[in-house]
């Protein structure tokens, strides 16, 4: 065991995979030398040297475009697009052709690829740097989607997605890159991809989050003193629905967290599913704390705006008296 | 057949005021009146201490994460001083000293690195387009403003500012691509400063100069010493003739250097040698233009010193400004979001809440009876 923060743990798991696997590749802007901007790649290039971590012309459309091709012939390229901001020139390269092939060919050329992404708010960053755009790939077929709330579930989920056929886009909370450490097994091992995992077990509600909201929960629950059950979901596409109804048949409650805006956000879904599989034992209207239908604020205001444990505290008292 | 070549070209690269301090009276005699020289060089060192300023305010937590412009101020200042005023300046974030010569309020630029959204409040009529942080996106705007212009018959141009890294992101090559083939008024102005955060230019671009980019387009191209101020004001007015009389773009790459971190959220002794950087620091645009100065009896040292007073008077009155505007009420981000906004976002706003219950207090009461 390992005293790892979220940013070593997945730094760890790369360097593992690499070694285990010489088609593992690794390529974005600012990778190799600087070890990334948030250094999740630190020491990397040093060691597998510039042929697997490789600094790439700065275009997005480009990463994405190309590592479809080296996935399509056979390689596992980790892709990193710097800041979720920018993965709008990407957008096309991920949806029209990461997320297409397999479908398209029968499964005659398949995709391979995970692509790395620091997401999310909480961090006093510029603008295009704070932001959840997670529900656009949840909504759209043929991807794979990842949020990790924890250094141990990071580095298992992130073996996982390398070692996927299919298309993986692994969101890291940035918020939460340093905030904590966790032990963390040396050894490899995978968390599966499509599994929750029960953060805290509760009978009176039940709460879904991922990402770094999973916190904010945490501190939520606690201030509550509430016998609150806490489901954090790791993957959201697809996402473990067994889990979320085994627990809403059994509390009858249950709030949706997450900092991307409400409207169509995966917190939409959740809310339909539950609805669909749980309606006789739904004691309340499923409730939605998460961030507004509003562009992500400069930072001056960026706690207005992002779920704090106030706001999720107020869903709960107003749940349960519900 | 024989082979034979169908287009030969070579890219010219122009400086009139060289890192050794000669000057090239030919090109440059006349070009710049003397006080409007002394005016640019006193704009540099207040645009200088900006940055110093910033930078102490990041550390000190009273600012974000602040791009430094230390090294490259002659560029952009350099174009804003050639175009007129109803031509459009389409920044990145590393063009102060062009912006602020164009009027935008110090305080301004400021606030947006101070996470204050009212930091791109652009006055009215200033032709500036807000600071663009994903890259190489602005270029497209400057192709289509250019494109108004011509529409209009106003005589206006659009001169846009990137990076070297932005010259690999397709938007760049679908704007010169436009511009060249609609026959648009537009200046595509690179600084290319050697670095995009800790990746060199050469990973950008293989080709020797970045200038060639523009023959691809059919456009003219040139390349300029990018710290020399009267080098890009030559090659800007000739771009700006060029577009006002024959709609033609023109592309110019300005070499210079950063002399800074890429922000104040990189350590670039990661990834560049010192040795680079020293060398660098010799051929300074503000350093080169003071010897053009004193060469002339135009400066002093008295003179600096007061200069220096005025321009820490300057900045500190700025910092103030942007420091003293009244907080921002916490559903202010609610207010811009369209002309009118719309029952979602008023239920939203009114409540500060996205639960349904939270946000219909109506319906939250109802339940309570029930
Ligand atoms: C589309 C996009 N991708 C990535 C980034 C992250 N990023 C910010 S600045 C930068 C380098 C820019 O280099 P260059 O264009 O040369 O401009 P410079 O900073 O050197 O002035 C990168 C990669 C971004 N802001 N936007
Ligand atoms: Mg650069």
């Amino acid at each position: 065991m390992a005293n790892l923060t979220l940013v070593q743990a997945i730094n760890l798991a790369l360097i593992q995979e690499m070694e285990r696997d010489d088609r593992v590749m690794i390529m974005g802007e600012d990778v190799g030398l600087n070890g990334g901007v948030f250094r999740v790649t630190e020491g990397l290039h040093k060691r597998f040297g510039e042929k697997r971590v490789v600094d790439t012309p700065l275009a997005e459309s480009g990463i994405i475009g190309t590592s479809v091709g080296l996935a399509m012939a056979g390689l596992r390229p980790i892709a990193e697009i710097q800041f979720e901001g920018f993965l709008g020139p990407a957008y096309d390269q991920i949806c029209t052709h990461a997320a297409r092939m397999r479908t398209r060919t029968r499964g005659a050329l398949t995709v391979p690829l995970v692509i790395r992404v620091p997401v999310g708010g909480g961090i006093h960053a510029p603008e295009l740097h704070s932001d959840s755009p997670e529900a656009i790939y949840t909504h759209n077929p043929g991807l794979k989607v990842v949020m990790p709330s924890s250094p141990r579930d990071a580095k298992g989920l992130l073996i996982s997605a390398i070692r996927d056929p299919d298309p993986v886009i692994f969101f890291e909370p940035k918020r939460i890159y340093r905030a904590f450490r966790e032990e963390v097994p040396e050894d490899e091992y995978t968390v599966p991809i499509g599994k929750a995992r029960v953060v805290r077990e509760g009978s009176e509600l039940t709460m879904v989050s991922w990402g770094a909201s999973v916190i904010q929960c945490m501190n939520a629950i606690e201030t509550s003193g509430r016998d609150i059950e806490l489901i954090d979901l790791r993957t959201i596409s697809p996402f473990d629905m067994e889990t979320v109804s085994e627990s809403v048949r059994r509390t009858g409650r249950a709030i949706v967290v997450h900092e991307a805006p409400l409207s169509c956000g995966l917190g939409s879904e959740i809310a339909s599913r539950i609805m669909e599989e749980c309606f006789l034992q739904l004691e309340a209207p499923v409730q939605r704390v998460t961030g507004f239908d509003t562009i992500m604020p400069y930072y001056k205001l960026e706690l207005e705006y992002l779920p704090d444990a106030e706001r999720i505290g107020q869903a709960i008292d107003e749940i349960v008296a519900y | 057949m024989p082979v034979e070549p169908v287009f030969e070209t070579r890219i010219d690269r122009l400086t009139i005021l060289d890192e050794h301090g000669r000057f090239d009276e030919e090109l440059g005699a006349g070009l710049i009146p003397d006080e409007d020289v002394v005016a640019l060089y006193r704009h540099m060192v207040i645009c200088r201490h900006l940055d110093e300023i910033a930078f102490k305010l990041q550390r000190s937590g009273r600012m974000g994460t602040y791009p430094e412009n230390r090294g490259q101020e002659a560029t952009s200042l350099g174009a804003a001083y050639a175009l007129q005023k109803k031509d459009w300046l389409v920044t990145c974030y590393r063009e102060n000293a062009g912006l602020f010569w164009r009027g935008l309020p110090m305080e301004l630029v400021l606030l947006h690195w101070m996470g204050d959204e009212r930091g791109n409040e652009i006055p009215e009529g200033l032709n500036v387009t807000p600071l663009a942080i994903p890259i190489g996106t602005q270029m497209l705007h400057a192709t289509g403003l250019g494109w108004a212009s011509k529409y209009r018959g106003d005589d206006g141009i659009a001169c846009t500012f990137f990076g070297d890294g932005a010259t690999s992101e397709g938007d760049f090559h679908e704007a010169m691509n436009f511009a060249a083939n609609l026959d648009l008024p537009v200046i595509f102005f690179c600084q290319n400063n050697s670095w995009a955060i800790s990746v060199p230019t050469r990973i950008q671009c293989s080709a020797p100069t970045i200038a060639q980019r523009g023959l691809a387009y059919g456009m003219d191209c040139i390349q300029v010493d990018g710290n020399d101020i009267f080098a890009v004001v030559k090659a800007v007015r000739d771009a700006a003739e060029r577009a006002r009389t024959n709609q033609r773009p023109t592309f110019i790459e300005a070499v210079t250097y950063r002399l800074g971190d890429h922000t104040t959220a990189d350590d670039a002794r990661r990834y560049r040698d010192d040795e680079e950087l020293e060398m660098w620091k010799l051929r300074d645009p503000m350093i080169r233009l003071r010897g053009w100065l004193d060469a002339r009896g135009l400066w002093d040292d008295s003179k600096q010193a007061s200069l220096q007073e005025e321009a820490e008077a300057h900045i500190a009155a700025a910092v103030q400004r942007a420091s003293d505007i009244e907080a921002l009420p916490p559903t202010e981000f609610f207010k811009n979001m369209y002309k009118t906004m719309p029952p979602n976002l008023q239920q939203q706003m009114s409540t500060m809440r996205t639960s349904s219950l939270g946000r219909n207090p109506e319906t939250a009461d109802q339940s309570a009876v029930s």
